[in-house]
């Protein structure tokens, strides 16, 4: 299968704009748009997000990653839970996952007391919520791609060469 | 003290890099944007970097053997059966070289005469010219034309051809025009080379940088292998420029004979990098296809973008070097490159830099992210319709 040619750019990385991918793929602006239109109307681009460093941020955010057991359920297994469980702001991401454990869910909060409470009063009270067992994340080294407080040295390239 | 007195007379009559010149221009601007760079901007992919720093840890600081370790040239055999369909013995008809340059040197100081000549295709890599005079040979420039793509022709090579011609260095994709030869193409320069008994130099090293059509081998063509020396390194496909490492492979007589060279002056390649490029061969693969696809994408846009401009520019089927003509400003390609980076900083190579067949043309290299190539280009939009008006 051909890769829509827009994806391709999102994949690479590109910071780049729809006007600047118009340019770069030849095709109008209006084509791009539509092009990533029709990405989010088959669920596969999702929409845009700023990759941060919360920790550079006075009021830091609290994160969490919480490995999550729950009761398969006859005819939709985790989903239904699962789905339920990511509904709540607090959650960023949650994973159906092999192994000790079945869901793993990462959390966002202001402070660690929203967050284990979030913990302690939401999650481990749903129906069918086995165990939770909950991992402050103490430092971010790589978010998404883009390296943490790794000073982008000047690599020395040189202007012109043969 | 008259200091130069004691320089050689060949090395006073050799002419400074034409890329020298303009690099000192470029280095003494600032906010330029450089399309003259020959090399990937993408860093050496980090799993190749973690190999050489293993290799340090485990205490790999020695020398090698003088053809490089065995186990990078079995996977070197084995990279170029695979990809190029051409079967070398690891043992005695490979060398590891510090880059193609030095693979380069040693072949023609293993191989020329004083006086030999050495064929050429031109525009072309700006050292080919000075190793061939380093070795006291005559170096025999063949032009190849935009209106062929910059594909070498058999009849070009026949028009240029004198007697005492010996060898003939082919670099395709090339260096600064993208330009490479098609099948039926090799099979007429084959055919010519062994009509004139030559001995064939294939710089190889921006093959896997073709974008499409295959790359074909001219070693590959039938009674080719025992004409030809395959010349192949790291820099350019597996963005390893600085890491200085590269190959020759060929009858195993020739390879004996530029090892003499190479023992003597280089002794061996340095061993982290030969310990990175087995990385590369065995694990980089993937990556190295990421970054041509990148390639690819880049060169589409600015072939479209410089001809919309105005500086007619042919698809290079390979490399990452677009060649595009300055015909439309009036200028030479000294001047059109001059008056670009002085009004709107942007640097291009002049033709001129790679041989005198160059005229007229510019060369810019689209290995930089795609913002700087948009900007780049609306620079030189903006600089060619101020000239038009
Ligand atoms: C055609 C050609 N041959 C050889 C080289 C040198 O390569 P290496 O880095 O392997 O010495 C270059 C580098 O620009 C080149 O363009």
């Amino acid at each position: 299968m051909l890769m829509n040619p827009v994806l391709k750019l999102l994949i690479e990385g590109g910071s780049l704009n729809p006007a600047q991918m118009a340019q770069v793929l030849g095709l109008t602006e209006q084509e791009i748009n539509s092009h990533l239109e029709q990405l989010k109307k088959e669920k596969i681009f999702l929409g845009w997000r700023p990759v941060l460093n919360l920790s550079k941020e006075s009021a830091a955010a609290v994160r969490a990653v919480i490995e999550v057991k729950i009761t398969p359920e006859r005819g939709g297994g985790f989903n239904r839970l699962a789905e339920r469980i990511s509904r709540f702001d607090e959650v960023e991401s949650c994973y159906l996952m092999s192994g000790g454990y079945d869901l793993l869910v990462f959390v966002n909060g202001e402070s660690l007391q929203k967050v284990a409470s979030f913990v302690s009063e939401k999650l481990s009270t749903i129906e069918g919520v086995l165990s939770t067992a909950t991992h402050f994340m103490l430092r971010s080294y790589k978010e998404q791609g883009y390296l943490m407080d790794v000073v982008q040295e000047d690599n020395g390239r040189l202007k012109v060469v043969p | 003290m008259d200091t130069k007195r004691f320089i050689a007379r060949h090395v006073v009559d050799l002419p400074k890099s034409g890329i020298r010149d303009f690099f000192e221009i470029v280095a003494k601007m600032k906010d330029v944007i450089s399309l003259g760079i020959g090399e990937p901007d993408f860093d050496t992919p980090w799993h190749i970097r973690e190999a050489a720093i293993y290799a340090l840890e485990k205490g790999k600081t020695h020398y090698t053997s003088n053809l490089g370790l065995i186990e990078l040239r079995r996977a070197i055999t084995k990279y170029v059966e695979k990809v190029f369909k051409i079967s070398y013995r690891p043992e005695d008809e490979v060398i590891v070289t510090v880059g193609v340059s030095e693979a380069l040197d040693i072949a023609f100081r293993a191989l020329v005469n004083p006086g030999d000549k050495v064929m050429f295709h031109q525009p072309c890599y700006v050292s080919y010219h000075p190793s061939v005079t380093l070795t006291h040979g005559i170096g025999v420039p063949v032009p190849t034309y935009a209106k062929d793509n910059f594909a070498l022709t058999a009849e070009a090579l026949a028009a240029a051809w004198q007697p005492g011609c010996k060898l003939l260095v082919l670099n395709l994709p090339c260096n600064p025009t993208g330009g490479t030869c098609n099948r039926a193409q090799l099979e007429a320069i084959a055919k010519f080379v062994v009509e004139k008994d030559l001995l064939v130099l294939s710089d190889e090293i921006y093959s896997e940088l073709t974008f499409e059509g295959e790359h074909v081998s001219l070693a590959s063509l039938p009674g080719m292998r025992e004409r030809t020396i395959f010349l192949h390194g790291f820099s350019k496909a597996f963005a390893m420029t600085g890491w200085r490492i590269g190959y020759a492979c060929g009858p195993a007589d020739l390879i004996e004979a530029m090892m003499k060279v190479h023992q003597y002056s280089m002794m061996c390649a340095s061993i982290i990098s030969q310990e990175a490029a087995i990385e590369a061969l065995l694990r980089g693969e993937d990556g190295m296809k990421a970054m041509r696809e990148q390639y690819h994408r880049r060169r589409d846009f600015i072939v479209r973008r410089l001809n919309e401009i105005g500086l007619k520019c042919h698809l290079p089927r390979g490399s990452f070097y677009a060649f595009p003509s300055v015909a439309v400003s009036g200028m030479s390609e000294k001047d059109f490159a001059l008056g670009l980076l002085q009004a709107e900083r942007v640097a291009v190579v002049p033709g001129t830099a790679f041989g005198a067949n160059g005229a007229g043309f510019v060369r810019a290299c689209f290995a930089t992210s795609y913002e700087q190539l948009i900007e780049a280009t609306d620079r030189m939009d903006r600089y060619v319709s101020g000239l038009r008006r």
